[in-house]
């Protein structure tokens, strides 16, 4: 077995999982994850459950006690057997609240605190990082099982470098795949799709070195069995404290683990499929753990005394002379460890970013800055700052600890440290009465137990609890001894700290609950967590406040990025029957917003953000009180009330703003009347004088030749305004002949800005444009398009108020549609006509100053119209900016089947 | 909604389901603890070899039933118009 070959087929290993994770990305980019999304791959990816600890460990635990390795499978078993208990509640709760991690589900339930959400990452942190050590070593070890046998040449240069290389592998992976969104909505698929590959994997690789044991090495079951009762593990003394509080502890960490909740809960696209995996999921544990005590007892019958049996998986192949066996076990062992370290450091790298950098961000700034910036950049940076953090810290525990201790240990470490969560996850789920205050005792008091009974002793005698303390307890009081607190000597010592860490964690967290009075928003999100399958939605966390619309959209462009928070705020506005892309604040909006911005920065950040703009505005206790106290079949009755005002009201918004509209144009249009006469009437007026005049037979040449320039001119005008007219008629009964060609966005926009330059040439205008994003094909009627684009230039450089103008042009493709945005830099186009300028005869400044009808925005929606397109107004862009999209292929009805009027897609004003 | 008191055949079925899967865990836990007890007369201690047998086993019906409840309740849920009490029928448990 050539050391060269393992280091090849490693790297073509890691290829393949970046390549399955790119293409599930593209796949899911494309809206083509059909098979992405199948409880299969949710019940696989739930496998990450399986480590290195499982996948080496495993063998080497049965190696030494037994039976008992089973109860680290049977605690999940039980959990997921009974799905409808927790998980179903879990799962349904993070996705109504757009959880994003487990610290970030603990603090929205207490009231949307960060200060808990920082404990529960500190835990995690805590508990996380031997764990990744150990995988870190598990795949070292491994190595150096196949390094053992070759020239010293060939031979890694030490351990260290391998474990410095995987993490940096692993690191690089994660970045790339982990933290391209940031939205808990938009899932993780390329990493979920190579997680689910690896589960796969490692299950066929830990079946066939079981079944090659049993068939092969040993003869059957049968004598599978007899082995067994002739092995050093045919008896042992199964304490049932010991095996009860192991079966316990991993159902705790089930729940619990960071990793298993950013699969179970956060990736989760579709609650049904766990009644898949309530079944599944306990299968796959079940095959995992079916070979394990086989694969013991062989091994410690064949393999010589003192061989490390949590290899056995690796070294039994290879003492049989099958190396081929041996390389397909590394690989599942590599996937063990590497799956794990992965979601770890995602679901730990959100955590960090969402509740210690930005809330310190957002305390350390300047005051008074409310503009949220690009904080969409910052949490990205942070996200991936923090795993090359998360990841170094596995590397330096790994080079610190000397990667000695038995694998077992360290994973029921990090489970009993985890394990410190659940009473305050269980409470928060099932218990209105637990509050912020109790679960901040619970988990504090837990995680300090944690510390002081296992972790720090997990360090060896003189590690960092020195010996003296261990044995007689601190200054020499005994009852303190950190493996038998207040004397409880007799239970071994992880059994010992899980039954005190969680005993006082649970009491303080009951009594803290009983003696405190929750606030509102606490209030709030406890009826939401306990209640939330009865859809009890009391919950109005904002009272009717003065926050603008569009502050509230630079905001959440800032943290969602411009697409999606326009595309948020345009649907919620429709929702209120409203067009376009500022909807009323009301409290169901705002509510809305804080819960979509929670999805990519935690509940209390988004909480805390949105706070600045509305103010005081949070709902009061009397406010709670008020609705709570209502009568129930009171609140059923206003129920539906509601439902029925609240269409109503949106009926009423429409009307009203129609109405409003109607006014104004009516309005406008005996503006228009008087305009058009004007307009009609100063070139006539001169076109008569002057044609009076050259009936004159005395006037010299000259000035004739001069008087007819001067009637052509203004005959010219008229005849441009008819036109404009005529052609705005002609586009709106969609009469319009599409003449429809193959384009290049890039010429056309050229073409563009080279035409619009003759408008007010004498202002300089500096345009951007992104020349690489433009070189787009277009299939339209090119000439119209151009025509459209030159409007919006000129406009930019005739009203463009900035000292130094400019304007930005951006055109990319999204789904089936080409979407070109011009921005300026100027002051923009005030609330109240945003909604007025695609209308004819609409002119926001005077008449001298525009020099043209008020047609021209008309006439671009029109055409955008009968090009199956559509044209917008974009607020909250820092200046005039408006949105021309269009289909990529051309609707060729259009155009021609004009004769019945209604245009293909719907207008935007 | 106040809930009838008494329920259709169908959506009866169905809350029956769901208490047996809620029910579950708990013969779960006491098939998994019952080896344990478990001692050979001859030397006190407890046997691997028939512990782990017994185990598999225990897990692998567990398992069975928990596929075929679970099949059950997504049949139902998503049966026919009748089963209207299936998804909420599920959930007032809770309260």
């Amino acid at each position: 077995m050539s050391f060269n070959l393992l280091v090849i087929v490693c790297l073509l290993y890691v290829s393949l999982l970046f390549a399955v994770a790119f293409l599930a990305e593209r796949r899911a980019e494309a809206g083509q994850g059909g098979w992405l999304r199948s409880p299969l791959v949710y019940t696989l990816s739930l496998s990450i459950y399986c480590t290195a600890w499982t996948f080496y460990g495993a063998v080497g635990y049965a190696a030494r006690s037994g039976l008992e390795f089973v109860t680290i499978y049977l605690g999940p078993t039980l959990v997921f057997a009974g799905w409808l208990w927790i998980v179903r509640k879990l799962v349904r709760i993070g996705r109504r609240e757009r959880v994003t991690s487990i610290a970030d589900l603990i603090s929205a339930r207490y009231g949307k605190s960060n200060l808990l959400g920082v404990v529960v990452t500190l835990i995690a942190v805590a508990a996380s990082t031997p764990y990744i050590a150990l995988q870190l070593q598990s795949v070292t070890l491994s190595v150096a099982v196949f390094a053992a046998d070759q020239p010293p040449a060939w031979a890694l240069p030490d351990s260290g470098a391998t474990a410095a290389w995987v993490a940096g592998g692993l690191a690089l992976f994660t970045i790339l795949f982990g933290t391209r969104n940031l939205d808990a909505d938009e899932r993780h698929h390329g990493v979920v799709t190579a997680i689910a590959l690896e589960a796969v994997v490692k299950l066929v690789a830990l079946l066939a070195v079981g079944i090659f044991t049993v068939w092969t090495v040993a003869d059957g079951w049968a004598d599978i069995y007899a082995r067994i009762e002739a092995s050093p593990v045919a008896e042992w003394p199964l304490q049932p404290g010991r095996w009860i509080g192991l079966t316990f502890v991993s159902a705790a960490a089930v729940l619990t683990l960071p990793r298993m909740f950013q699969v179970m809960v956060v990736e989760n696209v579709d609650e049904r499929h766990l009644s898949t995996a309530a079944w599944a999921f306990p299968a796959y544990l079940l095959l995992m753990s079916l070979f394990v005590l086989p694969i013991a007892v062989v091994g410690l019958e064949r393999l010589p005394q003192g061989a490390n049996p949590d290899l056995f998986v690796l070294t039994l192949p290879l003492a049989e002379g099958r190396g081929d066996l041996a390389l397909l076990a590394f690989l599942g062992g590599f996937s063990s460890a590497t799956s794990m370290v992965i979601v770890a450091a995602i679901a730990l790298a959100t955590m960090v970013s969402n509740h210690v950098v930005v809330p310190l961000w957002l305390t350390l700034r300047p005051a008074g800055a409310r503009d949220a910036g690009d904080v969409r950049g910052l949490v990205l940076l942070s996200r991936r700052l923090s795993i090359a953090a998360i990841l170094g810290l596995g590397l330096l525990y790994y080079r610190l600890s000397g990667g000695s201790a038995a694998l077992a240990a360290i994973g029921l470490i990090a489970f009993v440290g985890v394990a410190q969560i659940l009473p305050a996850m269980i409470a928060g789920l099932f218990w209105r009465g637990a509050t912020r205050v109790g679960a901040g005792l619970g988990l504090a008091t837990g995680f300090l137990v944690w510390l002081y009974t296992l972790f720090l002793p997990s360090f060896g005698a003189d590690g960092i609890l020195s010996a003296d303390i261990m044995a007689n307890g601190p200054w020499g009081i005994g009852w303190l001894r950190p493996q038998a607190l207040f004397g409880t000597a007799a239970l071994d010592p992880l059994l010992h700290a899980l039954f005190w860490s969680l005993g006082l964690n649970s009491l303080a967290l009951v009594i803290g609950s009983l003696l405190s009075f929750p606030g509102p928003v606490e209030r709030i999100q406890a009826l939401a967590f306990v209640r939330v399958f009865e859809g009890d939605r009391a919950r109005r966390g904002w009272s009717q406040g003065g926050a603008d619309a569009e502050e509230l959209l630079t905001l959440a462009q800032g943290i969602l990025g411009a697409d999606d928070a326009l595309a948020f705020f345009q649907a919620e506005a429709a929702f209120q029957g409203k067009a376009g892309f500022l909807p009323d604040t009301t409290p169901d909006f705002i509510e809305a917003l804080e819960r979509r911005l929670a999805g990519a920065v935690g509940a209390a950040t988004a909480h805390a953000m949105v706070a600045q703009f509305t103010g005081a505005a949070t709902v009061s206790a009397e406010e709670l009180m008020a609705v709570a106290s209502e009568a129930r079949e009171i609140i059923e009755y206003s129920a539906e009330i509601e439902a029925k005002s609240a269409e109503l009201a949106r009926t009423a918004r429409a009307l009203g703003e129609a109405n409003d509209k109607l006014r104004d144009l009516s309005v406008q249009k005996d503006a228009f009347l008087s305009q058009i006469s004007h307009e009609l009437r100063t070139p006539m007026t001169s076109i008569r004088a002057f044609s009076e005049i050259l009936g004159d037979p005395d006037l010299p040449p000259d000035l004739r030749t001069r008087y007819t320039g001067v009637i052509r001119e203004e005959a010219v005008r008229l005849t441009r305004l008819l036109d404009d007219l005529l052609d705005l008629a002609v586009l709106e009964n969609r009469k319009l002949q599409m003449n429809v060609k193959a384009g290049n966005l890039h010429d056309l926009l050229s073409r563009a800005v080279e035409a619009a330059s003759n408008t007010r040439p004498e202002r300089q205008m500096v345009v951007r444009r992104d020349l690489g994003a433009e070189f787009l094909p277009v299939f339209t009627d090119t000439d119209r398009l151009v025509q459209v684009f030159i409007n919006l230039i000129s406009n930019a450089r005739k009203y463009c108020d900035a000292p130094q103008p400019e304007l930005k042009i951006r055109a990319r493709r999204k789904g089936g549609r080409i979407i070109v945005d011009f921005i300026d830099n100027g002051a923009g186009i005030p609330k109240k006509d945003q909604g007025l300028i695609f209308e004819k005869f609409a002119r926001l400044t005077d008449t001298a100053k525009a020099g043209g009808a008020g047609l021209g925005l008309a006439i671009c929606r029109e055409i955008m119209v009968n090009l199956g397109g559509s044209i917008a107004y974009l607020p909250g862009q820092g200046g005039a900016a408006f949105r021309v999209t269009l289909p990529v292929r051309p609707q060729v009805s259009a155009g021609a089947e004009a004769a019945e009027g209604p245009a293909p897609t719907e207008t935007l004003s | 909604m106040r809930q009838p008191l008494f329920l259709a055949r169908k959506s009866y079925r169905l809350r029956r389901l769901v208490d047996a899967a809620r029910l579950l865990p708990f013969l779960g836990a006491f098939l998994f603890l019952l080896p344990v007890f478990w001692r050979d007369p001859a030397s006190g201690q407890s046997r691997t070899a028939p512990g782990a047998v017994f185990l598999f086993i225990a897990w692998a019906a567990l398992i069975a039933a928990s596929a075929l409840i679970a099949r059950r309740l997504a049949q139902t849920e998503s049966g026919g118009p009748d089963a209207a009490a299936g998804p909420g029928g599920s959930e007032e448990h809770q309260g």
